[in-house]
């Protein structure tokens, strides 16, 4: 069988940058010159286009499917239904398999996928879809979670329930403290449905495999937990199904869950052709999990003086009608439930639930976003009523070092966050907004005014986020380093199936290489199956993990290069540096070329981080994490309270993360999850109402513009964490938890609303 | 139908374009230039941006009859040199640098864009870079290091050679 054109490829990592140097990504020049290969790009000679036919209904019994005529179609090959799923026809994450390949006699929610079809041509096949004859008998959907709470049993949307989760946490008595509390404040806050909203549609190709398997090419975030749930749906030996990592564009938790991977090798081992599916922005709206929205229950007492006393709070998580990542969402929003603040007394419930609104599950920040929307909006209150404002109630109350989380889990490595907010306050302020050029007005060129209405507010916000995967999960990354002499020159290939979903890990892992090797020379290796599992580019964890399985995997090459140099030498005190063999006593022995001959070195190894443990069931205690990472955020804003526009003028960020490896490539983190928690804060939200989305489509479902998001000013401290490689702390997702809620906090200074929902409508602002 | 059209200065025919097929469909799948991107389909991201007669157009909102006998520039016609040796435009080069690049997904669109705009404003000004790029949705970077690379383009474009 041919291979497909524009797979992916070995690229050689640009520069010499090593571990703290910001070299060029090494999927740069690809990138820029529109040649990078990503899924949706994949094409192959006599390939057929598939498509997925979905529910219009959120909730409905399937009396009938015909696809008769749909079958009948010129240029159609093939029209499938859950009958023609070969094996397993239910699958899921974290072993809950509850979520069916195609619709089984019933849909649970909108835009849920009850047939495929393999066309000729993609036109063919949305002509073919609409010919797919489905007599549905329309049920009255399940949309309110707190409904389901108080009667599980009765609204249940699919077998196992009712409430995916509850994790209650318990510490000291609230009930006895609150005689204790001289200030108590309350609060009920909701947090709307945000979409990951990466650009690169899901797409995939799948080809026929000669064995009767199939070779998978997909953008996903963790292959082989894809892998561990195809092959059983496709009634292959996993040793059938390969899969390579095709070009990501972007995922931000939205690739966790499978999208096209079954489907698409299902029609491709039904006509015996590559199969290629790509989904449009108005599919992928129905096809991945969301963030789950929130809907929190917050009271807090404090002594005059501002010391927090007890946290009385409840979560409810809406997952939609699968279990996903809901259990560990859940888990996440219960630990953190009350933030990086030290607490006596805690009584958290923390409830995943199933409804028939749209499936949530994994995005950036996962179950910790919603808590701290609620938590730190809480410790303004808080401050205001006890008359310290917002960075001394926080400091006042910050854990540090020693602390304990409401887990009773003990911060064993730093959490400087009183200092934190002290070089926040430090920074310098924004000018005053220009009115005289109206595009620096809350709503920009369109504006009507002369800026009569415009306010100034200034807000903060703190997070605090579990970094890699917690609750006992035996977490692992798997590196496979070769070093060889290529063109005379000592070459490292590294090789994982760590999926690049464009946070730089290919960046960081030549440089590990070249720090650990002391070569000059990388190739990264397209990331596929041949190698050991990565675990998911999620978490904030693959500099962690994958960084750390490459280290690993360096230092037993170097140990191994090192022996030959030794008996070669006759030293034993060598390292290599600079492509040299070096002895401490006598100097530059020789190079590495020299001791390589026409000989190779590989390693394989695994790497895992400290071992958690789970919460226990009762209280919710335990070290269920393995690393904590924080990040501080100040918002300035000015809001035409008029009008209800909010301009962001500026956003401040401290955030620690143990040991800077990319500069260039973190900033862009914490520039990019910034924006994230902006669009948060004042503008993304899947609108739904009866189980229906209202806006899937980039033109009703706003995500920020460049005009949206303010330049931004960042302070990135550097204290290790002595578990971690390098003392690095991961640092993906904390500033999308901070900024959301340091922007509703200068709203609500501008404004004097109370602001409980986010995102933040006109109509909050303005409405009496 | 066929469709005559210069692409990237070389004359082309295709054959077989189906009438609803849209400049960026025929572009991708039919022409062998997947850079231009298919992020929504629908003209609100700019990932498909490309020059049509000199001006820059989401390929997504142009049906593919509407190229016929016209000039297409597309991000892999950025680069000068012959195929084998190209060497990055300073726009695409400053992409690389400033870190500009994540997942590169909205990558070709904001190169196209900005090569546009310091074609038309040699020395942009922030509120000119914004004004140009606000077409142009990026999920990853926040956009700090987009301004970098415009600045930075746009310096080298200015300075003498």
């Amino acid at each position: 069988m041919a291979s497909p054109v524009r797979t992916p490829g070995h690229v050689a990592a640009p520069g010499s940058g090593g571990v703290g140097d910001s070299p060029p990504r090494p999927d740069g020049a690809l990138k820029v010159a529109g040649e990078f290969a990503y899924a949706s790009d994949l094409w192959m000679d006599g390939m057929l286009w598939g498509a997925t036919l979905r529910s219009p209904h959120p909730r409905a019994r399937i009396r009938s499917i015909d696809i008769g005529p749909a079958l009948a179609t010129p240029g159609v090959h093939a029209v499938l239904t859950h009958e023609d799923v070969p094996g397993q026809k239910l699958y899921g994450q974290d072993h809950t398999e509850d979520q069916p390949v195609l619709a089984i006699g019933e849909v649970r929610y909108q835009g849920e996928p009850v047939a495929v079809v393999a066309a000729d041509h993609p036109e063919i096949a949305r002509r073919a879809m609409e010919r797919i004859a489905v007599g549905y008998e329309v049920l009255e959907p399940i949309t309110d979670p707190r409904a389901v709470i108080a009667d599980p049993e009765r609204l249940k949307v699919q077998p196992l329930g009712g409430v995916t989760r509850y994790q209650p946490v318990r510490v000291g008595d609230v009930d006895a403290a609150r005689a204790l509390a001289e200030v108590v404040v309350s609060e009920e806050f909701e947090v709307g449905i945000q979409d990951q909203a990466f650009l690169g549609p899901e797409a995939g190709l799948a080809v026929p495999a000669e064995d009767g398997g199939v070779d998978l090419y997909v953008s996903t975030q963790w292959m082989h937990n894809d892998l561990a749930q195809i092959a059983p749906c496709l009634g292959l030996d996993a040793s059938q199904v390969h899969m390579t990592l095709a070009g990501v564009g972007g995922a931000f938790g939205g690739r966790e869950d499978l999208s096209v991977q079954i489907h698409a090798a299902m029609l491709a081992l039904h006509t015996g052709r590559p199969v290629k599916m790509s989904y449009n922005r108005y599919e992928s709206f129905f096809g991945h999990v969301h963030r789950h929205p929130a809907s929190m229950r917050y009271e807090y007492g404090a002594t005059g003086d501002g010391t927090l006393v007890y946290a009385d709070v409840e979560i409810v998580l809406d997952g939609g009608a699968y279990t996903s990542s809901t259990r560990n969402v859940t888990g996440n929003a219960a630990s953190l439930g009350v933030g990086p603040y030290e607490i006596p007394n805690i009584r958290i419930d923390a409830y995943g639930v199933y409804t028939n609104n749209p499936p949530c599950g994994a995005m950036r920040g996962f179950g910790a976003v919603q808590a701290c929307f609620a938590y730190e909006s809480m410790m303004d209150r808080l401050g205001e009523v006890c008359g310290l404002g917002p960075l001394e109630i926080r400091r006042r109350n910050a854990v540090s070092r020693g602390s304990r989380l409401a887990t009773g889990q003990v911060i064993d490595s730093p959490a400087p966050l009183a200092e934190m907010l002290t070089r926040l306050e430090a920074m310098p302020m924004p000018p005053a907004c220009d009115v005289s050029d109206i595009r620096n007005l809350p709503g920009g060129a369109s504006q009507t005014t002369r800026g009569e209405g415009v306010v100034r507010g200034v807000g903060y916000g703190v997070g605090i986020k579990n970094i890699c995967f917690s609750e006992g999960f035996d977490d692992l990354a798997t590196a496979r380093v070769r070093l060889e002499v290529i063109g005379g020159e000592p070459t490292a290939l590294v090789h994982t199936a760590a999926a690049e979903v464009g946070q730089g890990l290919v960046t960081v892992q030549a440089q590990v290489a070249r720090t650990e090797l002391g070569v000059q020379k990388v190739t990264i290796a397209p990331a596929d199956d041949r190698v050991g599992d990565a675990g998911s580019s999620s978490a904030s964890r693959q500099s962690y993990m994958s960084g750390g399985a490459v280290k690993a995997a360096c230092e037993a090459v170097r140990a191994e290069l090192l022996a030959r140099a030794a008996r070669r030498y006759g030293h034993d005190d060598l390292s290599a540096i600079g492509g040299k063999i070096v002895s401490r006593t006598a100097g530059v022995l020789g190079g590495i070329e020299d001791v390589l001959g026409g000989d190779a070195i590989e390693a394989t190894r695994e790497f895992h981080h400290r071992p958690t443990t789970a919460m226990d069931p009762v209280t919710g205690q335990g070290a269920t994490h393995t690393q904590l990472a924080l990040c501080v955020h100040r918002a300035v804003v000015d809001v035409d309270v008029d009008l209800g526009l909010v301009k962001v003028v500026e956003m401040a960020a401290v955030q620690d993360v143990g040991k800077i490896l990319n500069r260039l490539s973190l900033e862009g983190q914490i520039h990019g999850g910034s924006a994230q928690g902006l669009g948060l804060a004042v503008m993304e939200e899947i609108v739904v109402s009866g189980g229906l989305v209202r806006n899937p489509s980039f033109t009703d479902y706003l995500i920020p513009t460049i005009l949206d998001m303010p330049p931004m000013r960042l302070d990135i401290l550097e204290n290790p964490d002595p578990h971690a490689p390098y003392g690095l702390r991961g640092a993906g997702e904390p500033s999308t938890l901070s900024s959301t809620p340091a922007i509703v906090a200068a709203v609500r200074a501008a404004t004097g609303r109370a602001l409980t929902r986010v995102p933040v409508r006109p109509e909050h602002i303005v409405t009496a | 139908m066929r469709v005559n059209v210069t692409v990237n200065g070389s004359e082309e025919t295709v054959d077989d374009v189906w009438e609803g097929e849209s400049l960026l469909y025929m572009l991708r799948e039919r022409m062998g230039l997947p850079g231009s991107k298919n992020a929504c389909e629908q003209g609100e991201c700019g990932s498909c941006t490309v020059y049509l007669d000199g001006v820059t157009a989401c390929a997504c909102l142009v049906a593919a009859g509407q190229a016929e006998g016209r000039e297409v520039r597309t991000v892999e016609g950025l680069a000068e040199g012959q195929p084998g040796d190209e060497r990055l435009d300073p726009v695409q080069q400053a992409f690389v640098e400033a870190g500009a690049v994540q997942c590169g997904f909205c990558t070709p669109g904001l190169v196209v864009q900005a090569h546009d705009l310091i074609e038309r404003t040699p020395e942009p000004s922030d509120a000119e870079i914004r004004e140009a790029l606000a077409g142009n949705l990026c999920r990853c970077t926040g956009y700090e290091k987009i301004l970098d690379a415009v600045r930075l383009a746009a310096r080298r474009k200015a300075a003498p050679k």
